[in-house]
């Protein structure tokens, strides 16, 4: 039975796609030489080129065609030999170029798919339009000066991708399963590390209803939603607004929307009209990017195994149940830890003793998988899976019960609750109180992740499933359900355990440091007409946002 | 093909160039005059001929991602009108 949202006139099908925006993992920028390297201080990874100076020339880092092209083989997409990059022009204060470089009429990557799996045990395919780089912008702090905003240009020229699926979601669940795997596979490749807190990656939803049977209705954009539980909330709040305005005799106006995560509701951009023309043209500074299909062929030969691939062998191999499996994989550190502790161990007890054991360990020390599972640099501390004292050790002595019972485990966890000094370097943010409580808010989100991915497979409440995984219960049931809620309790009308795996922080915490929402300059609208998908055109560095301080 | 002068006022706003009245009709004539240049290119039969943007070199060459550049923020801000300490300092682009 698929999602609706019932109307007043009957019941209405959602109709969603996203593009998300994800910064490349690389040393230099896409077009320069200078540092992508996070928190440096103001405008010390800037190059002339990144400074829009004269007579600079943009010269293209390979590392960051490699990085689309393997993305694009995860995402079992055409790789398009043959590429082009083109000039997005509008005028921004971050934007020193007066133009950012994408790619518009040939992108790198063309046609693609994702498989997404949702929380009643069914799959679906997602169709991926299209992939393609270009420039990231600086950015603006608006709340220094009464009268003027600082520039920053750190990030003014890193690489990203911007990923366009097809209008093929149905439902909150499924742009939220959708979100997920993209990420988990672009986590598992190593092109983008996914931090959507930091910016790293965020989505424009695109969202409109129709009754059943129906062809596309006028859909609207939803601009840089930073969080996966957003990008559901984002979904049904706009789905709910349209279904109004239809129902009301009126008609939906094709706009770029944002969400207001604190009132739980989309509101209007006001963009200009004018923003709307980016005067696209082939960049003559660039000539066109000729790809060797024997060097993608060995990018693709090397390519890590994927989570789906991983999923599949632990089933096969290992023995273990589909979920466990999906579980284990969900995060690369915890397929990596598990497999360290399953080498050589019964693969189903190291299953049991990993979900049960070690994460309830993890939950109740407030720590992460990486910082527990020896894995790295932080392999000094703690109970690495191949720790000699490895509990799992005495596994065939009877020592080990994998449900709780592990007590070396579970003291040693305990003990290990402050990470050592000069412990985690990565990527913190200045601002945002001491090193100590950071850590401790980012351990708490994967471990409430695993918490609640495990609550979900062992003990579906029935919170956990309104609406979702039973058949015939369900669909009715969670809407209307969440149709009665506040905005601030909607977290806990999402039903779907799977889905649900990021981004279980408060609103405050998941808020953007220096990535608010868009600003009003410039948007593509290319004239369309209600047909539903987006012009793949619209760049992201047109809807860089503005720090928080400005809404 | 032939520009209007609101066509002109257009591309001019999205520019960010502020133009008079008399200016105007001196653009419109001169862009005008360009696209009839276009127009002639177009006369010339293109049947089987792949689009290009460019006659120069025939593909990019890539870089290596290694860090050869930045760590000159004076340099970059010299010629700032209004720098800020480390930054750029512009009018508030506040909606």
């Amino acid at each position: 039975m698929s999602y609706t949202i019932e109307g007043r006139t009957g019941p209405w099908e959602l109709v969603i796609g996203l593009e998300v925006h994800a910064q490349v993992i690389s040393q230099a920028k896409l077009f320069s030489g200078a540092a992508t390297a996070f928190g440096a201080g103001p405008n010390t990874q800037v190059s002339f080129v990144d400074a829009g100076f004269p007579g600079m020339l943009p010269v293209i880092n390979g590392e960051c065609v490699a990085q689309a092209v393997r993305t694009g083989l995860g995402l079992n997409a055409q790789i398009n030999l043959w590429s082009r990059f083109d000039r997005k022009n509008y005028f921004y204060a971050d934007l020193p170029q007066g133009y950012q470089i994408s790619q518009f009429a040939h992108p790198i990557v063309g046609t693609g798919v994702i498989g997404i799996e949702l929380a009643d045990g069914s799959s679906k395919e997602i169709g991926i339009t299209r992939l393609h780089l270009e420039q990231d912008a600086g950015k603006s702090l608006h709340d220094q000066h009464p009268t003027k905003s600082f520039i920053d240009l750190n990030r003014s020229g890193v690489a990203l991708m911007e990923i366009v699926s097809e209008p093929d979601m149905r439902s909150p669940e499924e742009a939220g399963a959708y979100l997920t795997k993209l990420r988990q596979i672009l986590r598992y490749l190593g092109t983008c590390d996914g931090n959507m807190d930091e910016g790293s990656m965020r989505a424009d939803v695109n969202v409109s209803v129709r009754k059943a049977g129906e062809g596309y209705r006028t859909r609207c954009e939803v601009k840089n939603v930073n969080s996966i539980r957003f990008v559901m909330q984002a979904v049904e709040a706009e789905a709910r607004r349209q279904i109004e305005i239809w129902e009301e005799g009126g008609e939906v106006h094709q706009e770029t929307r944002l969400f207001d995560t604190g009132r739980g509701v989309t509101r209007s951009m006001r963009s200009k009209e004018d923003a709307h023309d980016y005067r696209y043209f082939p960049d003559p500074d660039l000539p066109p990017l000729v790809l060797d299909a024997a060097w993608v062929e060995e990018l693709r030969a090397a390519l890590p195994e994927l989570p789906d691939a991983r999923r599949a062998r632990y089933v096969a191999e290992y023995g273990l149940s589909a979920y466990d499996a999906h579980v284990l994989v969900l995060e690369k550190e915890t397929a990596a830890y598990y497999e360290a502790v399953a080498a050589g161990r019964d693969p189903k007890l190291a299953a049991n003793w990993v979900m049960g054991d070690l994460f309830a360990a993890l939950n109740r020390t407030r720590r992460d998988i990486a910082d527990s599972a020896g894995l790295g640099p932080r392999s000094r501390r703690a109970a690495g899976p191949d720790a000699g004292r490895h509990p799992l050790r005495q596994a065939g002595q009877g020592g080990l019960r994998g449900d709780g019972g592990n007590r070396p485990g579970a003291r040693r966890h305990r003990r290990g609750t402050r990470p050592p000094p000069g412990h985690r370097q990565r990527r913190d943010r200045g601002g945002g109180g001491s090193g100590a409580g950071r850590q401790c808010r980012q351990g708490g989100r994967i471990q409430i992740r695993q918490g609640q991915a495990l609550r979900f497979l062992r003990r579906p409440s029935d919170e956990d499933h309104a609406g979702q995984g039973q058949p015939g219960a369900g669909e009715r049931g969670h809407q209307a359900e969440a149709g009665l809620r506040r905005p601030d309790d909607r977290r806990a009308a999402w039903p779907g355990g799977l889905n649900r795996a990021e981004d279980t922080r408060p609103a405050d915490a998941a808020a953007p440091r220096g990535w608010g929402p868009p600003r009003r300059a410039g948007f593509r609208r290319v004239a369309a007409g209600p047909g539903w998908f987006p012009s793949p055109c619209r760049g992201s560095a047109a809807h860089r946002p503005a720090p928080r301080c400005r809404w | 093909m032939s520009l209007d002068t609101a066509t002109v006022r257009r591309i001019a706003s999205l520019a960010r160039i502020r133009m008079g009245e008399e200016e105007v009709g001196r653009m419109q004539a001169e862009l005008n005059g360009i696209l009839g240049w276009i127009e002639q290119l177009q006369a010339v039969p293109t049947e089987g001929v792949e689009p290009m943007a460019g006659a120069g070199a025939v593909a990019l060459r890539l870089r290596e991602d290694v860090v050869t550049d930045g760590g000159i923020r004076e340099a970059v801000l010299a010629n700032a009108p209004d720098p800020e300490g480390e930054y750029f300092g512009v009018p508030k682009v506040v909606e």
